[in-house]
């Protein structure tokens, strides 16, 4: 089973990469650019077939250690 | 006093903090982040410096999980004093032991430089040898120091007069250019409930001999002498 966990400022909490990568695109005179956010995504390889047991341990591992809750919000998306 | 600085893979200061305890009268030992306890009569836990785990994921937040962070946990709470400068303030963070967090550099470039700090208080085990307002230059290095937090815990800082020291210039003025990363406040360094856990991006212990700068960082290492 794979997962992919994706973690993402808050909003509200300044991301000074995001606002520079908004600038340089902006730069490259690539049209429609908005805004942007950098986040970060980890794909996770499952040892089990549990999908309700794989989301829970991922959960965990959100809140202890691949996010920082503080600013930081996180999905998790198990694979078929 | 007793003094344990842990080592972390990618810590890199603490030669250095160990030199200005040992220079202040202490008896600081190494600790390795696998061991879970705290060698006996430890009185202040040192989180040096340095790039722990690379910095990967983000700063201190592997570091912040170790094994001996239950054991600092567990000494802060009995009241035992634990300092954490730089890399060792962003794992204070991570593992929950001071609130907020350290983002990036507002201007996205790691600063290596000369910094003034204005001493916010000096009724605390860690600044009670300097004096009342006093003004001090230390050195800062680092890419991510820019304190952030929610407005009700930057409230609740400044309300319990939590804030250790601000970055200032020569003259003690506050803001503008003379916040070097963007920090909310200006907070350079800030305590916990109960000003037994100092957390500071910049490096005291590099400041304690003329011959390499300046002797500003000598009143930390003597305060705790005193306490």
């Amino acid at each position: 089973m794979k997962a992919r966990v994706t973690v993402t400022l808050k909003n509200g909490v300044l991301d000074p990469q995001g606002k520079a990568i908004e600038g340089a695109l902006k730069s490259l005179g690539i049209d429609g650019i908005g805004s942007v956010r950098q986040g970060k995504v980890f794909d996770v390889e499952l040892a089990g077939t549990d999908k309700a047991a794989a989301e829970a341990a991922l959960k965990t591992a959100c809140e202890k250690l691949l996010a920082n809750t503080v600013i930081e919000n996180f999905r998790v998306d198990i694979a078929g | 006093m007793k003094a344990a600085v842990i080592v972390f893979p990618g810590s890199n200061r603490e030669g250095d903090v160990i030199r200005a305890l040992r220079d202040a009268g202490h008896a600081p030992v190494k600790v390795w982040h696998a061991d879970h306890e705290l060698p006996s009569g430890t009185d202040l836990v040192v989180l040096p410096g340095g790039f722990s785990y690379g910095d990967y994921l983000r700063c201190g937040a592997i570091a912040g999980r170790a094994a001996i962070m239950d054991a600092v946990r567990a000494h802060a709470g009995r009241g035992g004093l634990v300092l954490g400068i730089c890399n060792g303030f962003q794992i204070l963070v991570e593992s929950g032991l001071l609130p907020g967090i350290l983002m990036r550099n507002a201007q996205l470039r790691f600063v290596c430089k000369m910094q003034h700090l204005k001493v916010e208080r000096t009724d605390t085990a860690f600044t009670r040898a300097y004096a009342p307002g006093q003004v001090i230059e230390v050195a800062i290095a680092h890419g991510e120091g820019n304190y952030e937090a929610d407005e009700e815990t930057i409230r609740r800082l400044e309300g319990e007069g939590r804030v250790a020291f601000r970055y200032c210039d020569a003259e003690g003025r506050v803001g503008g250019d003379a916040n070097p990363n963007g920090s909310t406040n200006a907070i350079a360094g800030i305590y916990s409930e109960r000003f037994n856990v100092l957390g500071m991006m910049p490096h005291p212990e590099n400041l304690i001999e003329d011959l390499v700068g300046g002797t500003d960082g000598r009143g930390l290492f003597e305060s705790l002498r005193a306490a």
